[in-house]
C-alpha cells in the first residue's frame, strides 16, 4: 500500500474532474437560472480538495500496484459522489439534505437512475443538465475516462482499468495499449451519444431534452428531466429511438469497435452474449404483449408500444418509464424486474449480473447434468464455440454467491427499517443492478424512504457498479495486512 | 510503432518489456497461457494465445497493420514460417527472426525477398559468444561493445585504487595519455547512480566508468583506471551447450581451453568437433575434484555457460573460491544479474540484454547502425548515421558543441570512413558519419532519434 501515490492520483483525478462542473455552469448562464453560485462553489471546493490531496505528495512517483488500484477506484467513486452532491445541496432548488444529495449523486455516477427528487420539471435547467451529465460520465466509467486522458497513469492505468471494467474477463484489450483502448471506448461512447441526441431531436424533443436524454440513454442510466420520464413526451418515435439506443448500449463496446474497424455488422449476430440478450428480449416481449392484451390492460397497439418499451428499459437496467409497469397485471412486474438481474453484456454500460455471467452459470448447470449421464466425460464450457477457462467459471460462481449473500443482508437491513417486503426486495435489486425504479413504494422515486435505507442503497449502487469485488476486497483483513 | 512479438520466452518477454515502456504498441503471441497472463499483468501490452505461425493468430494479433514482426519462438521453423506468413498475407515491412541452427544460417542466399522473407536474423548464441570473446580480449573490462565494425569500442570498467587517473579530474586524462591515444568518458556510475561526466568530474575508486576509444587504444586507457592486468591465457568453459561449444571453437586458436560437460554423449561429439588442443572433460561442473583436476587454481577465466542459472552461479562461486582469477557467469534471469555481480562473480552475462540491442537497432527511427542496451536497459549506446546537409539535418555541418543534445546524452566518438575521431567540441560532423552516443536515460531516446532525422521540405 502506498498512501502517497494513492493521494497523488486521487488529487489529480479530483482536480481534473472538477472540469465536469463547467458545462452546467455554461447551461446556468444560458438559462440565467438560480444554481450558478452553487456550481461555482462546488467547482472551487472540488478543485481545492484535489489540490490539497495532491500538493504535499506531488513529487512522489511510484508504480501503482494491484492493491492500490482497488483503493484508488473505490475511494475515487466515493469522493466523486461526495463532490457530486455539493451542487445539489448548495442550490436553493432542489436544496437536498446531505443524505439525499449523496444518494442522488451516486445514483447518477453509477447510472442507477434512482431519484429522490420530485418536481423535476420545476428545477433549474443547470441542475437537470448536471444530473444527466453525471450519468453520462459514470456510464463508460470515470476511471476509463481518466486512463484515456491522463497518460501519467502509465501501467498503473491498467490496474485501475481492471477494477472498473464490467464482466468476468477483465484482461481483454481492444488495442495493445491501455490508453488507446480507453480512448477508443470513449470515442465510441461519444459517437453513440451524438447519434442518440440527433435521433431524439429529430423525433421531436427540444435540443436541451434531446442532449439530456441522450446522456442517460447511452449510459443506460435512466434519469430524466421530467417527473413522468419518457412518458412526458407521449411519443412513439421518441420511444423507438430510446429502445434502439438502449439495446445498442447494452452490447459489448468491443463489438462496436469491430463495426468501426472492419465496417461490418455480422459479428453482432455471431456474438453469444448478443444472441442471448436479443433472444431473451424477444421471448419476454411476446410474453409481455400476450399478457397485456389478454388481461385487457391495453389495446393491442398500446400493449405492443408500452410493453416493448418498458421491457427494454427495465431489462437493460435503464429505468425509463413510459407507463408504470409496477401496476401491470399478475407476474409482469416481477418478470421485468428479474430480467434486470441479467442486465447488459460485459463491457457495456448496462448493469446487472451481465449476460455472460448468466450464460456461464446456465451452461455450468447443463454441464453438471451431462456429467450425471457421462460421469467420465471431459466437458469444456464453450461460449460462441470457444472453450472458457474453468477459472473464469469459478470466479463467476464466486461472484454470484457473494452477490446473493449481500442481496439478502441488505434486504434484511431494509426490512429492519420498517419497509415492506416488496419495497425492500425491489429497492435493493434496483440499486445493486443499477436499474433505478423498483416496485412498491419505490416504483416512482425514493424520496419517501428513511435515511438509513438510503445509505444502504447507496452502498448497493456502488457495489453493483464496481461489480462487488472491487469494493468488497477493501473490507477483507487480508487486504490491509502488510 | 506497432510490433508483434512471437514467443514470450526470455528474449520475447524482455523485448516486450523494453519496447512497451517506450510507448510502442506491443502484441505478444505464445502458446503458454499462464506466461502470457503474467506478462500482461506486468506490462501494458496485448497478448494473443495461439500458435505463432498460424495466419489467423497473426491476424488476431494485429498483423494487418503491424510495422514489425519479431519471431523469437523456440522453433526456428515456426519463426521462419511466421515471417513467410507475415510477408505473404500482411506485407509486414520488417521481419526479424531468431534462427539458431547454423545449418540454416550458413546459406544466406536462402533468405531475402526471393527466398524466406526474413529481413534480419539474430542468433542469441552467436551474440553471446561474441560478447564473451570481446570480454576475454580486454582483461578487467566489465563490458566491451563494438561500434562501426569493431573500429571503435565502448568499454565499461571498474576504477580501482592504483589507477593513475583515480582521484583526478577528468581533464587530466588527456594530458596523461601519450600523444596519438585519445578517449572520451561517456558515463560514470557511482553507487548505481549515473553522473554526467564534466571536465572537472573526479573519478573515484569503485566508479563504473564507460569510455569510448579506438580499438588499439583500449588497453592504454584501461591502464589509466586500474592496474593493468596480464592477458588471459587459460580458460575453462563449464557447459558444452550451444554457447559453450561455439565459444570453445572460437577461442581455441588463441587460448588454452578446457570444456566441462556432464553429458558423455555430448562430450564425445564435442571432442570430435574441436581441435586436439582443447580438452573436453566429462563430469559435473560443480564437482570440486574435477575442477581441481582441471587445474582451476591456475586458470585465468572460468566461464559458466550451462542453461541452468543456479548451477552457473554455484559453480562460479566454487571456481572463484578454488582460485580462478576471473569468473564469468551466464544468467538468464535478469533479476539475478545485479544480485550476483560483484558478489564473488566478476561478470554476469545476461543473454536477453545482449540480444536486445541488436533488435532495438531495427526499432529505432532514423538510420541506426547499432544499439547496445546497458545497465539492465536503463541506458543505451547508439550508433547513428548522420545524413543530409546543414539545412536539412540538425547535426551535419555543425561543431559538436553547437549541437543541442538532449539532457543526459553524450557524443563519444565519430567514425568517418576508417577513422575514429574522439568527440571534442571542435569536431564538425559530416554527412555519412557514424556518431556514437551514450544516452543515460532511455526517456530521451525519442529526442535523439529526432536529432538524426533528415527534415524534408528544404530543397
Amino acid at each position: 500500500m502506498h498512501p502517497a501515490i494513492i493521494f497523488r492520483i486521487l488529487g489529480i483525478l479530483l482536480m481534473v474532474f472538477s472540469i465536469a462542473l463547467i458545462p452546467p455552469i455554461v447551461v446556468s448562464l444560458i438559462y440565467q437560472d438560480s444554481a450558478l453560485n452553487a456550481f461555482l462553489s462546488a467547482l472551487g471546493i472540488t478543485f481545492a480538495t484535489g489540490a490539497v490531496f495532491w500538493f504535499p505528495v506531488r513529487h512522489r512517483r511510484q508504480e501503482l500496484r494491484t492493491r492500490d488500484g482497488f483503493v484508488v477506484t473505490a475511494l475515487f467513486w466515493m469522493v466523486l459522489a461526495l463532490s457530486g452532491s455539493l451542487p445539489l445541496m448548495l442550490a436553493e432548488s432542489p436544496g437536498l439534505s446531505f443524505t439525499d444529495a449523496f444518494f442522488e449523486s451516486l445514483s447518477g455516477w453509477t447510472t442507477t437512475g434512482a431519484t429522490v427528487i420530485t418536481g423535476l420539471d420545476d428545477l433549474p435547467h443547470s441542475i437537470l443538465f448536471y444530473r444527466q451529465l453525471l450519468q453520462w460520465l459514470g456510464g463508460m466509467g470515470i476511471i476509463v475516462l481518466a486512463v484515456a486522458i491522463l497518460p501519467m497513469l502509465g501501467i498503473g492505468g491498467m490496474q485501475l482499468y481492471r477494477t472498473e471494467t464490467p464482466g468476468p474477463m477483465k484482461d481483454n484489450k481492444l488495442t495493445p495499449r491501455i490508453t488507446e483502448t480507453a480512448k477508443t471506448l470513449w470515442y465510441i461512447y461519444l459517437a453513440l451519444t451524438i447519434a442518440c441526441a440527433i435521433g431524439f431531436y429529430l423525433a421531436g424533443m427540444n435540443l436541451f431534452d434531446a442532449i439530456c436524454h441522450a446522456f442517460s440513454t447511452v449510459a443506460i442510466g435512466g434519469f430524466s428531466t421530467h417527473d413522468a420520464s419518457i412518458g412526458y413526451f407521449d411519443s412513439g418515435p421518441i420511444e423507438s429511438v430510446a429502445i434502439f439506443f438502449m439495446i445498442i448500449s447494452a452490447f459489448n463496446f468491443a463489438l462496436h469497435f469491430y463495426t468501426w474497424r472492419f465496417r461490418s455488422i455480422k459479428h453482432y449476430f455471431a456474438d453469444a452474449e448478443v444472441r442471448t440478450l436479443l433472444g431473451v428480449l424477444f421471448i419476454a416481449g411476446i410474453v409481455t404483449f400476450v399478457t397485456l392484451v389478454t388481461s385487457n390492460s391495453y389495446e393491442p397497439n398500446e400493449a405492443l408500444r408500452f410493453g416493448i418499451f418498458e421491457l427494454v428499459s427495465i431489462a437493460t437496467t435503464t429505468g425509463f418509464a413510459a407507463a408504470d409497469f409496477s401496476l401491470w397485471p399478475v407476474f409482469l412486474p416481477f418478470l421485468l424486474f428479474f430480467l434486470a438481474f441479467m442486465g447488459g453484456c460485459a463491457g457495456s454500460t448496462g448493469g446487472g449480473l451481465k449476460v455472460i455471467r448468466v450464460l456461464l452459470i446456465y451452461k455450468q448447470g447443463g454441464r453438471e447434468m451431462k456429467r450425471l449421464i457421462h460421469p467420465n466425460a471431459i466437458i469444456p464450457i464453450r461460449i460462441g464455440g470457444r472453450p472458457i477457462d474453468d477459472r473464469v467459471v469459478e470466479a463467476v460462481w464466486g461472484f454470484f454467491s457473494v452477490y446473493l449473500i449481500l442481496y439478502l443482508i441488505m434486504t434484511i437491513l431494509l426490512l429492519a427499517t420498517g419497509l415492506d417486503f416488496v419495497t425492500a426486495f425491489s429497492a435493493v435489486g434496483a440499486c445493486i443492478n443499477n436499474l433505478g425504479p423498483g416496485l412498491g413504494d419505490v416504483s416512482a422515486h425514493y424520496g419517501e424512504i428513511n435515511d438509513f435505507a438510503k445509505w444502504v442503497l447507496s452502498f448497493a449502487m456502488l457495489l453493483g457498479r464496481l461489480e462487488i469485488f472491487t469494493l468488497l476486497v477493501l473490507f477483507t483483513p487480508a487486504f490491509w495486512r502488510q | 510503432m506497432k510490433i508483434i512479438i512471437l514467443g514470450a520466452g526470455q528474449v520475447g518477454g524482455t523485448l516486450a518489456e523494453h519496447l512497451a515502456t517506450e510507448g510502442n504498441d506491443i502484441t505478444v503471441v505464445d502458446t503458454d497461457g499462464p506466461r502470457l497472463k503474467e506478462l500482461q499483468n506486468r506490462l501494458d501490452i496485448r497478448t494473443v494465445l495461439g500458435k505463432a505461425s498460424f495466419p489467423n493468430v497473426l491476424r488476431q494479433a494485429g498483423g494487418d497493420d503491424a510495422d514489425m514482426l519479431v519471431a523469437v519462438t523456440n522453433s526456428d521453423e515456426v519463426n521462419m514460417i511466421a515471417c513467410q506468413v507475415a510477408h505473404s498475407l500482411f506485407k509486414t515491412p520488417t521481419k526479424i527472426s531468431r534462427i539458431r541452427a547454423q545449418d540454416y544460417t550458413q546459406y544466406k542466399e536462402m533468405f531475402g525477398n526471393t527466398g524466406i522473407p526474413v529481413d534480419v536474423f539474430i542468433s542469441p548464441e552467436q551474440l553471446v559468444t561474441n560478447y564473451i570473446k570481446r570480454l576475454l580480449e580486454f582483461p578487467g573490462a566489465l563490458q566491451v561493445l563494438d561500434f562501426a565494425n569493431a573500429k571503435a569500442k565502448l568499454v565499461g570498467v571498474k576504477a580501482y585504487y592504483g589507477g593513475p587517473l583515480v582521484g583526478q579530474e577528468l581533464r587530466y586524462l588527456r594530458e596523461h595519455l601519450r600523444s596519438g591515444v585519445d578517449t572520451r568518458v561517456a558515463a560514470i556510475y557511482r553507487k548505481g547512480q549515473a553522473i554526467m561526466p564534466q571536465a572537472n568530474t573526479v573519478i573515484e575508486a569503485d566508479d563504473e566508468v564507460f569510455f569510448i576509444a579506438a580499438k588499439k587504444d583500449i588497453r592504454t586507457v584501461m591502464a589509466e583506471l586500474r592496474r593493468s592486468e596480464a592477458p588471459y591465457k587459460r580458460v575453462i568453459i563449464a557447459g558444452g551447450g550451444n554457447i559453450g561449444a561455439r565459444l570453445a571453437q572460437v577461442l581455441e586458436p588463441f587460448y588454452s581451453v578446457k570444456l566441462i560437460d556432464h553429458n558423455l554423449k555430448r562430450c564425445m561429439r564435442l571432442s570430435e568437433k574441436v581441435k586436439s588442443k582443447t580438452i573436453i572433460l566429462n563430469g559435473s561442473v560443480t564437482d570440486k575434484e574435477l575442477l581441481l583436476e582441471a587445474n582451476i587454481e591456475n586458470t585465468d577465466v572460468f566461464c559458466a555457460l550451462t542453461n541452468d542459472d543456479e548451477v552457473n552461479v554455484m559453480s562460479s562461486m566454487l571456481a572463484k573460491q578454488l582460485g580462478a582469477r576471473k569468473v564469468m557467469t551466464l544468467i538468464n534471469k535478469a533479476e539475478y544479474v545485479d544480485l550476483v555481480q560483484g558478489e564473488g562473480i566478476d561478470i554476469a552475462i545476461s543473454p536477453s540484454l545482449t540480444t536486445i540491442g541488436s533488435l532495438l537497432t531495427h526499432v529505432r527511427r532514423g538510420d541506426v547502425a547499432n544499439v547496445h542496451s546497458l545497465r539492465r536497459g536503463a541506458a543505451e549506446a547508439i550508433e547513428a548515421i548522420a545524413h543530409g546537409d546543414k539545412t536539412t539535418s540538425k547535426v551535419v555541418g555543425r561543431r559538436l558543441d553547437e549541437i543541442a543534445l538532449p539532457e543526459g546524452t553524450t557524443i563519444g566518438a565519430i567514425v568517418r570512413d576508417e577513422q575514429v575521431k574522439i568527440a571534442h567540441g571542435d569536431v564538425v560532423i559530416e554527412s555519412d558519419d557514424h556518431v556514437i552516443l551514450f544516452v543515460l536515460d532511455k526517456k530521451r531516446i525519442p529526442d535523439v532519434e529526432r536529432l538524426f532525422q533528415v527534415e524534408l521540405g528544404f530543397f
